[in-house]
C-alpha cells in the first residue's frame, strides 16, 4: 500500500475546498452551468439522466480496507446504498445530490480519497495491473511508477485543459492486465540489456467511435525520463491535437493523421529540449516513493496446506478456487479475485454492506488491501492459501463467491440506458439476461475463457471492441439494436473485433450469443482451443452464417 | 473587463488595436500578431509600449526573434475550457526567457489563476469583477504543486526530499 503523507493530504484537502466554493459558487448562480460543468468535471461529478454521478478515483485500483469502508459510508449516507466499479479502477455512484458533494468527498478526504480528474478533459486516473506488486514474474511494482505518473499529472498545469480526455495505463507483466494497448498512453515496463528498468512507449489507443490499438513510439525510455517523455507527447497534444470536433479530438486521431514516425519526430524533438530539466527523476525521489508503498509481512508457508487439500473433495469450492484464485509471488499465498457478476446482477455492483464486509474479511485475510481490475471485479492480492476455504464460505454468504471469473458471465458492461445520457442502448439488462442464460457452471467451463462486453453506445465504455464477443447498442428508428463483433482482445495481443452483420433486436441478443457459443463449441479442433483461437483460425464466416442462417 | 496585474486591480496602460485600427500617435499598444509581424520594425520604433496578442494556433517560434522588443505578449483563451495558451506561456518563460508582462485573456475566471500562475502569466485580463476581487485570496488556494514549472515552486517531491534530509540531522 501506499501512504499518503501530510503534504499529499493537503493538496487534497486544498480541492476539497475549492470544489466546496465552486459548487457554492454554483447554487448562488455566480458561475453558469457553462462555466460549472467544466470545473465539476474535474472533480469527477457528471450530470446523468437522472440524477449527478460522481466518480471516485482508485488510483492503480489499490485500497485500504479504512478507504472501502469510506466507499460503502458515501454509499449509505449520500447516495441509495450501493456503488458501481467500472472499467477504470473508479467506482460510480449514481444518485448524489450536488449540495452535499463536497461533504461526500470531505469525507473521503479523510482517507486519503479524492475524485480529482476521474473526468474532463485533463489526464485522468492512472490505471495498473490490479496484481500489481504480488504476480509472479512482473519486472518490478509497476505502482511505484503510476504513483509518480499520478503525482505529477494531478493539477497540471499545462494539462488540465487538453483538447480531450486522456489516459495512462501501467502493465509490468508479460500478460497484461491493465490493457495498456487501448490507452492514450500505454507503459510497459522493461529493463534494458544493462538491466536498467524502463519503459516501452505505446500511443494513440482507445476505443470509441474509432478505434485504434496504441503503437510503439519508442522502444525504451529510461525511467529517470519517463515524466519528461510524457510531458513531451502532452505538449504536442495540446498544441496540435484537433479542437474543431469533440469526435477527433483524441490523441489517437493525431497519431492517425501525422502517422506515428511524423508524431514520434514531434515528440522527440520536443522532447530533446525537456528531457535534462527539472523533470528528469533522480533515483532518491524514487526510492522515497518506493518507501511509502509496504508490502505484507508474510509468513513462511507450506505451498499446499492441509486445510487446501481437505477443501478440494468439495466441487462447489473447486469450482470457484479455479477460477478465482490466481498464483502469487509468495510461496503459500493467493491472489483471490471477487467476482461481481453475480447471476442476474449488473456487472460491477456492489452495496454498501458488501463493501463493508468485504473490508472485514480483507483485514482479516489480505493484510488489509483490496484491488479494483479494469474487468470490474475486485481482488484480495495476499490471501494464504490455509485461508482460502474459509474465505470462500465468508464470500459466498455476502454473495460475492459467484465461480464465473473470466467465464462467459464474468461481463463488462457499462451503466448504459438505464443511467447514461449519453447512451443509445440497455447494456445491463442484457448482461442480466446473458448471466441467466449461461447460469449453468458446467457449461460456463466447457466453453471456457470467453470475454463479453457490451456498450450501449458507440463511447464504448463498455469496452465492447475488444470484448472476445462485443456488444454494441445503438438506436435505429426508435428501436435498440445491437451489433455484435467476435474476435476482440484487451490484453498483450490487443485486438479490435470484427463484425459479424447486421444488427439484432433486443430480445435476440442472448439468442445471437448462444448460436455463437454452440458454432465455437462445434468448430473448436480440441477442448483447449480458446473461442479467441477459434475465431483467430476461421474468421468469422462460420460464426455468421450460424447466427444469420436462420434470421 | 477588470485587469489584474502585480496581483491586483489595475489599470490597463495598453489601447488594444484591431488588424485595421488606426494607430495612435503615442501611448501604449496592444496589437494582433498578423498585424505586428506585417510591420514589427515601424511599431518598435514609436514611442510607447509595444504588445501582442498571439493567438493559440499560431507556433511560438514566429514571435521568439521580437521577444526582446516587445513589453507584453496577451496570449488567448477562447473558450477556458482550451489551454493551448498555457502551452505556449510556458514555452515563452521557460524556453524563451521571455521576461516581459505575459497576459492571459479571454474567458478567464478565478478557477483558472492557479495554473495560470504556475506557467508563468503574470496578468490576467478577468471576465469577472468578482473573480478579479478574490485574486489574491484564490492565488493562494494551493499550497502543495506536483510539477515543477518555471515559477520555481518547490514540488512535493522535492519537499519531501528536503524534510528527510533535515530530519536526519544529528540522527
Amino acid at each position: 500500500m501506499y501512504a499518503y503523507d501530510e503534504i499529499d493530504r493537503t493538496l487534497v484537502n486544498e480541492r476539497v475546498s475549492e470544489f466546496r466554493d465552486q459548487v457554492k459558487r454554483r447554487l448562488s448562480g455566480e458561475l453558469t452551468e457553462d462555466e460549472f460543468k467544466i470545473l465539476r468535471l474535474q472533480n469527477g461529478v457528471y450530470l446523468q439522466l437522472h440524477a449527478y454521478m460522481f466518480r471516485v478515483a482508485i488510483p492503480y485500483g489499490t485500497l485500504a480496507t479504512n478507504q472501502l469502508r469510506a466507499l460503502a459510508h458515501v454509499a449509505r449516507k449520500y447516495d441509495r446504498g450501493y456503488g458501481h466499479f467500472t472499467t477504470r479502477q473508479n467506482i460510480q455512484f449514481n444518485w448524489i445530490k450536488l449540495a452535499e458533494l463536497p461533504d461526500a468527498l470531505e469525507d473521503l478526504a479523510q482517507v486519503g480519497i479524492h475524485a480529482m480528474q476521474t473526468s474532463g478533459n485533463n489526464m485522468r486516473n492512472v490505471t495498473s495491473d490490479q496484481w500489481a506488486g504480488v504476480a509472479p514474474g512482473e519486472i518490478e511494482d509497476p505502482r511505484i511508477w503510476s504513483e509518480l505518473i499520478r503525482q505529477h499529472t494531478t493539477l497540471h498545469p499545462e494539462f488540465s485543459f487538453l483538447p480531450r480526455k486522456f489516459k495512462i495505463a501501467i502493465t509490468a507483466s508479460d500478460h497484461d492486465r491493465a490493457a495498456i494497448k487501448i490507452h492514450d498512453i500505454g507503459l510497459r515496463l522493461i529493463k534494458n540489456e544493462k538491466g536498467e528498468t524502463g519503459f516501452e512507449v505505446l500511443v494513440g489507443g482507445g476505443l470509441g467511435r474509432t478505434p485504434f490499438i496504441a503503437k510503439t513510439i519508442k522502444h525504451f525510455v529510461h525511467g529517470r525520463d519517463i515524466l519528461s517523455y510524457i510531458e513531451a507527447i502532452l505538449r504536442v497534444y495540446n498544441q496540435y491535437g484537433r479542437r474543431d470536433n469533440i469526435y477527433k479530438a483524441r490523441i489517437k486521431i493525431l497519431v492517425h493523421e501525422l502517422g506515428i514516425e511524423k508524431f514520434a519526430r514531434e515528440v522527440e524533438d520536443e522532447w530533446q529540449h525537456i528531457r535534462n530539466s527539472s523533470l528528469q527523476i533522480d533515483d532518491e525521489v524514487i526510492e522515497d516513493i518506493r518507501s511509502r508503498f509496504t508490502y505484507p509481512a508474510y509468513e513462511k508457508l507450506p505451498h499446499m496446506p492441509d486445510e487446501l487439500r481437505q477443501a478440494a473433495a468439495d466441487p462447489e469450492f473447486e469450482a470457484w478456487r479455479k477460477n478465482s484464485v490466481a498464483p502469487h509471488k509468495v510461496q503459500g499465498y493467493s491472489i483471490v479475485t471477487i467476482s461481481l457478476k453475480p447471476t442476474g446482477g449488473p456487472p460491477g455492483d456492489a452495496t454498501a454492506e458488501q463493501m463493508d464486509a468485504l473490508a472485514d474479511l480483507a483485514d482479516k485475510y489480505s493484510f488489509g488491501e483490496i484491488r479494483v481490475g479494469h474487468e470490474q471485479n475486485l481482488a484480495l492480492p495476499h490471501v494464504a492459501k490455509r485461508d482460502l476455504p474459509a474465505l470462500w464460505k465468508a464470500l459466498d454468504k455476502l454473495g460475492l463467491a459467484t465461480p464465473n471469473v473470466n467465464l462467459i458471465t464474468d461481463i463488462i458492461a457499462c451503466p448504459g440506458l438505464d443511467y447514461c445520457s449519453l447512451a443509445n442502448a440497455r447494456s445491463i439488462p442484457i448482461a442480466q439476461e446473458l448471466t441467466r442464460r449461461f447460469a449453468n457452471h458446467e457449461l460456463a467451463n466447457l466453453i471456457g475463457r470467453l470475454h463479453i462486453n457490451i456498450s450501449g453506445c458507440i463511447n464504448a465504455c463498455g469496452h465492447h471492441h475488444v470484448g472476445h464477443i462485443g456488444i454494441l447498442g445503438v438506436e435505429k428508428n426508435g428501436e435498440e439494436v445491437y451489433q455484435i463483433t467476435i474476435g476482440g482482445r484487451a490484453d498483450e495481443n490487443a485486438a479490435l473485433g470484427t463484425l459479424i452483420g447486421p444488427g439484432v433486436k433486443f430480445d435476440e441478443v442472448a439468442d445471437v450469443v448462444e448460436d455463437i457459443v454452440e458454432a465455437y463449441l462445434a468448430l473448436r479442433e480440441r477442448p483447449e482451443e480458446l473461442f479467441m483461437d477459434t475465431v483467430k483460425r476461421l474468421g468469422v464466416e462460420p460464426f455468421k452464417e450460424r447466427v444469420y442462417a436462420t434470421r | 473587463m477588470p485587469l489584474v496585474n502585480g496581483g491586483k486591480i489595475a489599470d490597463d496602460s495598453f489601447a488594444k488595436l484591431a488588424v485595421d485600427t488606426p494607430l495612435p500617435e503615442s501611448g501604449d499598444i496592444l496589437v494582433p500578431a498578423e498585424r505586428f509581424l506585417g510591420d514589427a520594425e515601424g511599431l518598435l520604433k514609436r514611442a510607447g509600449k509595444v504588445g501582442v496578442i498571439w493567438p493559440n494556433n499560431r507556433d511560438i517560434d514566429e514571435l521568439v526573434p521580437y521577444l526582446g522588443k516587445v513589453a507584453a505578449v496577451a496570449l488567448v483563451f477562447p473558450t477556458f475550457r482550451d489551454g493551448r495558451a498555457y502551452s505556449q506561456a510556458r514555452l515563452l518563460r521557460e524556453r524563451y526567457n521571455y521576461r516581459g508582462e505575459l497576459r492571459a485573456t479571454g474567458q478567464i475566471l478565478r478557477d483558472q489563476f492557479v495554473f495560470m500562475l504556475r506557467a508563468g502569466f503574470d496578468s490576467f485580463e478577468v471576465k469577472k469583477q468578482a473573480d478579479a476581487e478574490a485574486f489574491m485570496q484564490t492565488a493562494k488556494r494551493y499550497s502543495v504543486f506536483y510539477q515543477p514549472t518555471g515559477d520555481g515552486r518547490i514540488t512535493a517531491l522535492h519537499r519531501r526530499m528536503q524534510l528527510r534530509h533535515s530530519e536526519g540531522v544529528g540522527t
